[in-house]
């Protein structure tokens, strides 16, 4: 357990200090959030009505980024191998990872969403179930894209092979998680249910997530 | 078991599949034209959908040769994990191309077959939609192969992204239904009911042995192209090492002149 948190406190000290780019995925989020309005217009009522998709949109493109560096930094100058000779589990240190990149990209996402729902002009629900839901659903996409993370840690040119390996597998997360703010402010399904089933995409890709990936990593030499 | 153990020697399979290749294409090529002979003269045209319906002859066996290939990758990319058979992976990278093409000739048909019943190419029906996440993860999946150029590392890799994508398939399928339900389009099109007449089904069955015969002989082949390919590689590997030797030596015997 002391390792697993030593790794998650090592991986979180890289990010947030210079060079790590901690912050790229919430400011990227936030280029993506700009951007829309200036594609469709700027038709508050419109952009109410497609807020959450575009939050949803932002997170999921938004957590691409790091992951290719998420193995293949440690890849490159051996830690990898180091941590793979110590005690703690191939799925530990996978798991730790993930929570340290989680922590600097999903948290971050789902604590920005409600300010940058703003500019999308949502109501107040909407914005609590955007935050809740991005909360709920984020770490889902961080499992599934350890697994392309992981595959491609010895690939010079892995970052757009990741995004075409997660992206498909991330679908479901999309999903629910705009069902979810959907179904906050009015619908005919409660926010309940699709948040129920975004918190059970979560744990699952939990499970998927660090097995592939760990096996992923047995594969690089 | 061991009958697979003995097939899945690549020189063995080599000699049986090149003994077999002709009689599965032929009887394919058979099956196809007694299937279309079938779908374009015999069968009537559809009450309801007219003469389109004959699209369905190739919709319908592609949609289920696109699946069919991911379970077969599936299967391989067990036996290429856990048992390290090198004939598993050659049949998963084989399979690849061949089930991103049926997925893609599905799409198509499909397009071209409800822009007159549905007058669109394209709707964001459950199963179109599903159709297309499948050709996207095929797509992913050739993409990994064709990036990690050591054959036996992007096996291993492939075979992992195949079975994660194994378990998510069920998940997106759930998931794109469930959306569907949730966004229900204003039109509603429907198949013309659960029941084929058989005057349909016969064509359709005899179609869809044909393409799956088809299939397995364009399978077979990539098979044995891929491990002739390798067989190149490594004697080529080898041919360079050696080279690579020989002009060492002479080059250690100039510096010793």
């Amino acid at each position: 357990m002391s390792g697993f948190l030593a790794l998650v406190r090592r991986d979180l000290a890289l990010s947030l200090r210079i060079g790590g780019g901690a912050s790229f995925a919430l400011v990227f989020f936030l280029m993506i959030v700009t951007l829309t309005p200036f594609a469709i217009g700027p038709d508050l009522n419109l952009l109410a009505r497609i807020a959450p998709a575009i939050l949803w949109i932002g997170a999921v493109l938004a957590t691409l980024i790091g992951l290719d560096r998420l193995f293949q930094a440690d890849a490159e100058d051996g830690t990898l191998d180091l941590l793979k000779a110590g005690r703690l589990p191939l799925e530990g240190i996978v798991l730790a990872k993930c929570l340290a990149h989680w922590l600097t990209t999903g948290l971050p996402l789902a604590l920005a969403a409600p300010l940058f729902g703003l500019l999308l002009a949502m109501e107040p629900a909407g914005m609590a179930a955007a935050a809740l839901s991005l909360l709920v659903g984020t770490p889902a996409l961080t499992f599934i894209g350890a697994v392309g993370a992981a595959l491609t840690a010895g690939i010079r040119r892995g970052g757009v092979l990741i995004a075409i390996m997660a992206l498909p597998l991330m679908i479901p997360v999309l999903i629910f998680g705009v069902a979810a703010c959907n179904a906050a402010v009015g619908g005919t399904i409660p926010f309940a249910t699709p948040l129920a089933i975004l918190g059970a995409l979560t744990l699952i890709f939990a499970v998927i997530g660090v097995i592939g990936a760990a096996a992923g990593l047995r594969q690089v030499d | 078991m061991t009958m697979i153990n003995q097939l899945a020697n690549p020189t063995r399979f080599m000699a049986l599949s090149g003994r077999l290749l002709p009689w599965i294409a032929g009887l394919g090529a058979v099956g196809l034209v007694i299937g279309f002979y079938g779908a374009w003269f015999s069968a009537p045209a559809d009450y309801q959908q007219g003469e389109t319906i004959r699209i369905m002859y190739v919709h319908v066996p592609a949609a289920w040769l696109a699946m069919a290939f991911y379970t077969v990758m599936t299967i391989s990319a067990v036996g290429a994990l856990v048992w390290r058979h090198p004939l598993a992976e050659v049949a998963q990278k084989a399979a690849a191309p061949i089930g991103a093409c049926f997925a893609l000739v599905c799409l198509i048909t499909g397009a071209l077959w409800g822009r007159p019943m549905w007058g669109t190419y394209w709707v964001w029906d459950a199963r179109l939609t599903s159709m297309l996440v499948l050709l996207l993860i095929y797509l992913a999946i050739i993409a990994l192969w064709r990036t990690i150029d050591e054959p036996t590392q992007a096996g291993r890799a492939v075979s992992i992204l195949t079975l994660v994508g194994s378990v998510n398939i069920p998940i997106i399928k759930f998931s794109v239904d469930w959306w569907n339900t949730l966004h229900q389009p204003a039109s509603v099109f429907r198949m013309d009911g659960p029941t084929i007449h058989p005057s349909m089904l016969w064509p359709l069955l005899i179609c869809a042995i044909g393409f799956s015969l088809l299939a397995v002989a364009l399978h077979l082949v990539a098979m044995r192209t891929e491990i002739m390919r390798r067989r190149i590689r490594t004697l080529t590997i080898l041919a360079a090492d050696r080279a690579d030797r020989t002009a060492g030596m002479a080059g250690y015997g100039s510096a010793a002149e």
